[in-house]
């Protein structure tokens, strides 16, 4: 269940009593005006953020997930994981909808992604935040204007120049490349850029695919307080990863639920983790 | 109201949503000469549409009014059967006019097949007189069994034969021109929408970014339709005015009224050609809003 508003400040206390407090109370801010705009009520009553009812994904004839059962729960914070190759990108492209399950029933914030129209689907999508592996960008406009384009596209303009994106930037740690383009940055630089982007619509759910997998290990572990922290605020956040020690270190903030591909189906990980 | 509403923000757009997509100069350049060279091509069609239209009604209506009368006798006939002629037309009703041409008039319609200096003495030249009818114009079967009676030398010619095929030519000539309107509308619209194909196909990663982070299609629809909408009017402009240009140009229509001479615009005429930049616009908005949605639509 999401953290009201006025939890979220006491929630603030405890999550800007390690460093970077600064750059916390932006996203303490940030989340508070989303829950007002929002309106909680209609928040708590969702059962669930994404839901997979025996959902299967085959391509080219050969299955890559079968009978795959999952349901998010609003400020619930997964792990997926599992060996290269076993399916986690794809079983978090069915989560947003860039790919339809071969069969089963994928629902995205209580409605079913096959009845919902191209419009339904992108209003959606804003209320989602997805770091992608191979994050991808507006090549030709700059770091600060990529960043801001989910403001853009959704009509929501007027709030570009009160969204302290300097800020943001600055606890990504990419303050100094505001101005730069795409192809000039590193893989790690994306990353946290694409971060910066999934994170300026304060978005009700994170899906993000090895968002540490270019940091170094200080960047990472900054990147993943920052998401323990928007869990702490309600936020919903899907993490696909292999890496272990991360998903030990987060285990040790917010309590996780961790998820395995094997065999193509999801699975609950043993106690190893 | 709503649709319009959309259709003139789709225009109007910003220029914030314009920079979704990258300055994709070739295309879009490609897109603006194609635009210019077929309003080019539009405005000469058009004018040539406009001045068939004028001649086929000139022969229609000169030729409508007017006939002839030839008079082929021996020497010593001529005159009195010219007479009797005469005197027959002036008492028909439907007739205003008749008169014997003369001798300079018939060696002038002569002149373009035997020269200059054709001496009328020496060939056995028919006599003609010309005859102006009334609106209402005569009986012509009745005319026909009157000279013949009056006099046996005369055959009465009121140019029908010939008339038919040259205004129907004239009207056909017309119809192609407007069909070649159509044609070059058309042909502008398979262009642009190629252009806005591909424009939409080299920019498939920037389509994926913008429906990833919640863009609905309109939004990134506009963008493409803004531009190419943008570029192809003023493309037009600039193929429109060249074309005029090249029209005021041509030699003034002859008195004679041949028909290559007189192709252009005359009076308001030469606000018809303001139109087509308008119409490759529309053409230009439709087209790439319908390729921009068909693309769109096979995207996630």
């Amino acid at each position: 269940m999401p953290l009201a508003p006025q939890r979220i400040s006491f929630s603030l206390v405890l999550a800007t009593q390690g460093h970077h407090s600064k750059y916390l109370f932006y996203f303490v801010k940030i989340a508070y005006k989303a829950a007002l705009r929002k309106n909680l009520t209609r928040q708590e009553s969702e059962h669930s953020v994404i839901e997979l009812k025996n959902a299967a994904f085959s391509y080219g004839g050969a299955d890559i997930l079968t009978e795959m059962n999952l349901r998010l729960s609003p400020g619930s914070f997964h792990f997926l994981t599992g060996p290269s190759g076993t399916g986690k990108t794809t079983l978090l492209k069915l989560c947003y909808h860039a790919l339809l399950p071969s069969s089963g029933v994928v629902r995205m914030f209580e409605q079913d992604v096959r009845a919902m129209s191209r419009d339904d689907v992108a209003k959606l999508r804003r209320r989602i935040g997805v770091v992608h592996q191979d994050c991808q960008f507006l090549d030709h406009l700059s770091v600060a204007e990529n960043v801001l384009m989910p403001l853009q596209v959704s009509g929501r303009e007027d709030e570009m120049a009160s969204s302290n994106l300097m800020e943001l930037l600055g606890w990504v740690g990419m303050a100094d490349h505001a101005e730069a383009k795409p192809p000039e940055l590193s893989g790690g630089e994306r990353q946290r850029a694409a971060l910066a982007r999934a994170l300026i619509m304060s978005p009700d759910l994170i899906l993000a695919d090895e968002p540490t997998g270019n940091a170094a290990w200080e960047m990472g572990q900054r990147l993943l307080s920052l998401l323990v922290v928007l869990n702490k605020m309600g936020k919903t956040i899907l993490i696909a990863t292999h890496d272990l020690n991360l998903i030990r270190t987060a285990k040790a903030q917010v309590s996780a639920r961790v998820l395995r591909i094997q065999d193509h189906r999801l699975q609950l990980a043993g106690a190893d983790l | 109201m709503g649709k319009l509403t959309g259709i003139i923000e789709d225009i109007r757009g910003d220029r914030k949503s314009d920079r979704v997509v990258p300055p994709s100069g070739f295309t879009t350049r490609l897109t603006a000469f194609t635009a210019a060279a077929m309003a080019f091509l539009a405005v000469f069609a058009l004018a040539l549409s406009l001045a068939a239209g004028r001649l086929a009604d000139r022969w229609d209506a000169e030729l409508a009014r007017t006939s002839t009368v030839r008079i082929s006798a021996p020497e010593g006939q001529m005159a009195a059967q010219s007479e009797a002629v005469l005197n027959v037309l002036r008492t028909t009703p439907g007739v205003e006019t008749a008169r014997v041409m003369s001798d300079e008039e018939q060696r002038k319609l002569l002149e373009p097949w035997f020269g200059p200096d054709l001496s009328l003495d020496s060939l056995p030249i028919p006599r003609l007189i010309e005859v102006i009818e009334t609106g209402v114009g005569p009986d012509v079967e009745g005319l026909r069994l009157r000279l013949s009676a009056e006099a046996p030398g005369a055959v009465l010619d009121d140019h029908t034969r010939w008339r038919r095929p040259l205004v129907t030519a004239a009207s056909r000539l017309r119809l192609m021109a407007l069909l070649a309107i159509a044609l070059i509308a058309t042909s502008t619209a398979a262009m642009i929408t190629l252009a806005a194909q591909s424009a939409l196909a080299a920019n498939g990663q920037v389509i994926q970014v913008l429906r990833l982070i919640g863009a609905r299609d309109v939004f990134i629809a506009r963008a493409f339709v803004r531009r190419f909408t943008i570029r192809s009017f003023f493309g037009a402009c600039v193929g429109t005015g060249a074309a005029m240009l090249a029209t005021l140009l041509l030699p003034p229509a002859a008195e004679e009224g041949a028909f290559l001479t007189g192709l252009g615009f005359q009076d308001f005429d030469w606000l018809l050609p303001l139109a087509i930049p308008v119409l490759v616009g529309i053409v230009a908005f439709w087209a790439t809003r319908m390729a921009a949605f068909r693309t769109l639509a096979r995207s996630m």
